[in-house]
């Protein structure tokens, strides 16, 4: 098994076929979408392949150390950020392939008109742990 | 409280309740409901007869269960009488248990899943821990698992190679959470290879027993990898070397030679050099083209040219390397290493960085990020 990370971007992603704004939607396009990554997320629950799923809001901070005995510089939120992520889902699962199948799932939720979003999702592997029987010959 | 002899018990209760006709997802959720219940009136009252109170509890509970079932009722009746005391059974039990829970129609997740519960008696909750997912997608996980192995009859003889499979991966996946992983697929190993003739079972526990010995040697105290040739020798653990060995030459003399019993081969041959420089690259050469015959792997390839830079020279492994698919993983990592072994620092650190960036796990990546900054800092000197 292998954890990856299923991206959703608000910003930086390549263009969806349906790329509607939410607010041009109806609100009960807006339930439909909903209830569909609701649905999305119980049914990988019941698979056995769901970890974690969580939303960020769209604005936040940038923060850095500033030296001893002094608080922390923040800044922002720069309107121009090129890269906003919207939230994720992590899934535990038996391939690379059995991940791309479900972000194509994932990516289908339905949007404006009701027609799948096609929204672009990014897929990424975790670092695990390392295997306890070493796969290079020099690391044992 | 023994933890390790309650759930020692689990495998050979639950064949006995399954034995009597309860169904194997019924009765394995009764066991764990009395394990349960052990762990909570052990510590204060120990049974003289441990087994014997966990079949009377996992029994009850399973009857209980079964009766408040409503559409179960007519099953039930069938169930409820005390079994009379049947001949004694041909098959082992916890054996069968082995081969149900590692059956190919699960997938692997699932297959470790049901065997670390069912076979090795660890709570959902712990599995869950152990592979970092949420309690109740695992309990999804094993319930599909027990659904999808319900109409698998008892009393079959399985595939040995699956289970084998099965506890490999266990095996590997180490001491993630709060459950050491690979002490347990050494323990359900053991059991097995105890109850069966096969020397693929035993090369198997070798393996693990080889690489277990090892393991305080491999990390340092930051958590950073320690390769091979810069182990503290003196730290791996010669009792488990000792019987690694021994069991893996009784396999060996059977003569039928399978790929665990020629990976323990060449973890003996390291484990068996006092320093690095000892070790009999010569013959780990030939084990990996033993093994290269007997799997398709790309890991054994490699790690064939690896074996040959040592034995024959730089030069010589990176010719081995040369005839490989240069997209295999870890491919750059050998070459990277091949060629500072050849004196080529610069390409060296290169090819280090390059593969630090397609490791697949964080240790692994610092590892080769260190070596690219390490020779990197000793040409600039």
């Amino acid at each position: 098994m292998a954890k990856y990370l299923l991206l959703k971007h608000y910003r930086g992603a390549p263009a969806p076929v349906n790329d509607v704004p939410m607010d041009q939607w109806t609100p009960e396009e807006i339930s439909a979408h909903v209830q569909y990554m609701n649905d999305f997320a119980a049914r990988l629950e019941k698979t056995g392949e769901f970890v974690d799923g969580q939303a960020l809001a769209p604005e936040g901070a940038w923060v850095r150390y500033d030296g001893e005995g002094r608080p922390p510089v923040t800044d922002g939120p720069f309107a121009e950020t090129k890269d906003l992520i919207a939230g994720w889902m992590v899934i535990d699962v038996d391939s690379y392939e059995r991940a791309v199948e479900l972000a194509g799932e994932l990516s289908a939720a339905p949007g404006a008109g009701g027609k799948p979003i096609h929204e672009w999702l990014e897929v990424r592997p975790f670092l695990g742990a390392p295997p306890t029987v070493p796969e290079c010959a020099f690391h044992g | 409280m023994d933890e390790a002899l309650l759930r020692s018990l689990t495998p050979s209760v639950l064949g006995i309740l399954v034995r009597r006709g309860a169904d194997f997802a019924a009765a394995e959720d009764a066991v764990q409901e009395a394990l349960v219940e052990a762990v909570r009136v052990w510590p204060t009252d120990i049974p003289r007869d441990p087994k014997g109170w966990l079949v009377t509890v996992a029994w009850r509970r399973f009857l209980d269960a079964a009766r408040a079932n409503a559409a179960r009722r007519r099953r039930e009746d069938r169930v409820e009488e005390e079994p009379a005391p049947g001949p004694a059974p041909a098959v082992d039990d916890t054996l069968q248990l082995y081969f149900l829970c590692a059956h190919p129609s699960l997938t692997p997740a699932s297959a470790v899943a049901l065997t670390l519960r069912a076979v090795g008696g660890l709570t959902t909750r712990q599995i869950a821990r152990a592979y970092l997912v949420p309690e109740a997608t695992m309990a999804q996980r094993i319930s599909r698992a027990k659904r999808t192995v319900s109409g698998v009859r008892f009393d079959r003889p399985g595939d040995v190679a699956t289970v084998l499979r099965v506890l490999y991966l266990v095996f590997n996946e180490g001491y993630s959470g709060d459950v050491d992983l690979a002490a347990e697929a050494i323990r359900l190993t053991r059991q097995l290879a105890a109850r069966i003739d096969h020397p693929e079972a035993a090369g198997l526990l070798a393996l693990m027993l080889l690489h277990h010995a090892r393991r305080a040697a491999r990390t340092a105290s930051d958590g950073s990898l320690v390769p091979l040739a810069e182990q503290d020798r003196g730290r791996w653990d010669t009792a488990l070397i000792a019987e690694g060995v021994g069991i893996l030459q009784a396999a060996l003399a059977r003569d039928r030679l399978g790929e665990f019993q020629a990976q323990a081969a060449i973890a003996a041959l390291h484990a068996d050099a006092p320093t690095a420089e000892e070790t009999d690259w010569v013959q780990i050469v030939e084990w990996y083209d033993e093994l290269a015959r007997l799997t398709d792997s790309p890991i054994v390839r490699l790690n064939r040219a690896v074996a040959v830079g040592e034995a024959d020279g730089p030069r010589a492994g990176l010719e081995a390397l040369a005839a490989l698919d240069a997209s295999l993983p870890r491919h750059t990592a050998v070459a990277a290493y091949l060629h500072e072994r050849d004196g080529d620092l610069a390409t060296a650190a290169r090819l280090y960085a390059e593969a630090a960036h397609k490791a697949p796990d964080l240790a692994e990546r610092d590892h080769l990020t260190r070596q690219a900054a390490r020779l990197n800092a000793r040409r600039r000197r």
